[in-house]
């Protein structure tokens, strides 16, 4: 079997009195797409940082890529969009790519194709000669993007990847991930943006106060009991009561109703009855406890503090 | 080699932000303000001596004299321009973060160090050329005089200006911008200082007086190097008297150990800011 992709046993990370990660353990397999959720303070950043060899851990270890946290070799094979995308802001799109291809050792022929093929798709080939210094915050995300990619790496750490992006920007993070995970890249996703989260994340791990709290396939998080929302004509008296066969709870409200079904298996036969006996139906929307209302059953409302 | 990549980034990084540019017209600035002012002294002073030997012999020392003043202002403007380049450079990628997507490439934080620190020394070389090459050729155009040992004098204001440079680079590898330029230009004006009391020592005949100028000099060797350099480029039958006529008047030379040390001292510099910045948290 493969080595996991990044694991990690007790990392512990004080600045002083002030402890950021307390023992940190998690295994992420190769070839997921692994979230890290955590209210601002839960130590997401320090995490990534000790990860990545940027911040030495004051006890416990780890592994990166099967070699032990730090290593310098492995990280040939990793990618990192840093919170903030600071970036030299004087060099042009072009040279930053080149920068930063040749600091991972890449060859010149390799470099100079990943490097077009990037700015192609982060959208940027038409500024690949201005300076970084005149991009809006965007566009540097973007080309941060692009600087993650550029050696094709086996594990890509995101740090909040979309905090700056309007939404045909982040459709765009979307689709990369969504790439990555085809090609079997393991994608270690850092965000605030939970509906993000919610569509590209495998599993996801919530952390407070630097520890893991809980961690959940996304799947079997938002299954089980579900709120169904029905928005329909033509429903008479009885197949209002024939509802209760379906789900429980059943509310009508002016051509609205709803119920508790037990999961969403069970909204395709709920859809038949309903055309069966006539209703016109609009809509049949299922109202799943979302990632925010369980990151706040998790985390708390004091959001960690 | 990541060191090379760091290296041309670092001449990038002087190019673009401008600072080169601000360094290498003050310097050009300086040449001509340095021109004018040695054309002036030759053609249009009544009080130059002229005519007999006695005569081209005292001429040579005021040529001796002005050239040697010329290299003093020089060495100040390199070292100026050491510490002001060098300064933000760890403490300022630190501080921005740009220094994040660089050390998670796989490359050592010593090869970092170590090419940012390559890339100031090939432009305070070029700097100097420029501007010591100004100065000489200037004087040798208008007065037809050459320094003697300009190549070693040149040299030793070289290795100066890279003590000043890494004694920034260390600094800036542990403190902050605003800190590391506190830090290097308090050195330098103790080291500076320490000059002037070594020499009043020396012309007195106070040995205590002496010790305490070349205990500043062991803590930061600039100066000690420069007055070297000023020795070893005054005219021989001055410097046959002990001293030398630059513009410190130079009565207690440093010995060459003192350029020994100077280079040891800038190599432990050196590896100092790469320790520092390898087991630091950024």
């Amino acid at each position: 079997m493969a080595p996991n992709a990044l694991e990690t046993n007790s990392l512990r990370k004080e600045f002083g009195d002030n402890v950021a990660v307390s023992g940190l353990t998690l295994a992420v397999p190769q070839g997921e797409v692994f979230g890290f959720l955590g209210p601002n303070g839960a130590g997401k950043t320090t995490s990534i940082k000790m990860f990545l060899g940027l911040v030495t851990p004051t006890a416990g270890s780890g592994s990166l890529l099967g070699a032990p946290l730090g290593d310098r070799a492995a990280r040939a094979k990793v990618g990192f969009l840093p919170e903030h995308f600071r970036f030299h802001d004087w060099l042009s799109a072009d040279e930053f790519l080149q920068v930063h291809g040749e600091l991972y050792g890449m060859g010149r022929d390799r470099l100079a194709k990943r490097r077009d093929e990037l700015l192609e798709l982060v959208g940027l080939t038409p500024f690949r000669r201005k300076a970084l210094r005149t991009f809006s915050k965007g566009m540097l995300q973007r080309i941060g993007l692009a600087q993650a990619l550029l050696n094709e790496p086996a594990l890509v750490f995101l740090d909040e990847p979309t905090s700056g992006l309007d939404p045909v920007g982040r459709r765009l993070v979307r689709d990369i991930i969504r790439d990555l995970r085809s090609k079997g890249t393991t994608v270690f996703l850092n965000s605030h943006l939970l509906s993000e989260v919610e569509i590209t994340c495998d599993r996801v791990a919530f952390i407070k106060h630097g520890e893991v709290v809980r961690i959940s396939e996304l799947k079997t998080l938002v299954e089980g009991e579900t709120r169904v929302t029905l928005r329909a004509r033509g429903l008479a008296p009885d197949v209002l009561a024939g509802l209760g066969q379906w789900g429980h709870d059943v509310r009508a409200d002016d051509g609205l109703v709803t119920l508790t079904v037990a999961g969403e298996s069970a909204l395709p036969g709920l859809n038949r009855y309903l055309v069966s006996k006539d209703v016109d139906v609009y809509a049949l929307t299922p109202q799943k406890l979302s990632l925010e209302d369980l990151f706040i059953q998790i985390v708390g409302t004091d959001g960690g503090l | 080699m990541a060191i090379f990549t760091i290296t041309r980034l670092t001449f990038l990084e002087a190019a673009r932000r401008r600072i080169a540019l601000a360094a290498f017209s003050l310097g050009i600035a300086f040449l001509i303000l340095y021109a004018v002012a040695f054309y002036l002294v030759i053609h249009n002073s009544s009080g130059l001596p002229a005519g007999n030997i006695q005569a081209d012999l005292l001429r040579s020392q005021i040529f001796n004299f002005l050239s040697l003043m010329g290299l003093y202002a020089v060495q100040f403007l390199t070292i100026a321009m050491a510490a002001l380049v060098a300064a933000d450079t760890l403490a300022g990628e630190i501080s921005s973060g740009t220094i994040q997507s660089i050390v998670t490439k796989p490359v050592r934080r010593a090869e970092v160090v170590m090419g940012k620190w390559l890339g100031y020394a090939l432009l305070l070389a070029l700097y100097l050329v420029l501007m010591i090459g100004g100065t000489i050729l200037i004087v040798r155009i208008v007065a037809g005089y050459t320094l003697p040992n300009v190549a070693l004098g040149a040299l030793l204001i070289y290795v100066e200006s890279l003590v000043i440079m890494s004694l920034t680079v260390a600094c800036s590898s542990m403190f902050s911008t605003l800190a590391t330029g506190g830090i290097v230009f308090g050195l330098w004006g103790l080291a500076f200082i320490g000059g002037f009391v070594e020499q009043i020592g020396a012309l007195v005949h106070n040995d205590s007086v002496v010790n305490v100028g070349i205990i500043s000099s062991l803590i930061l060797p600039t100066e000690a190097v420069f007055r070297r350099a000023a020795f070893i480029m005054t005219s021989p039958v001055v410097q046959s008297l002990g001293f030398s006529s630059g513009p410190l008047f130079v009565v207690s030379v440093p010995s060459s150990a003192m350029v020994v040390y100077a280079v040891f001292y800038l190599f432990v510099l050196l590896g100092l800011a790469v320790r520092q910045f390898g087991r630091r948290d950024l």
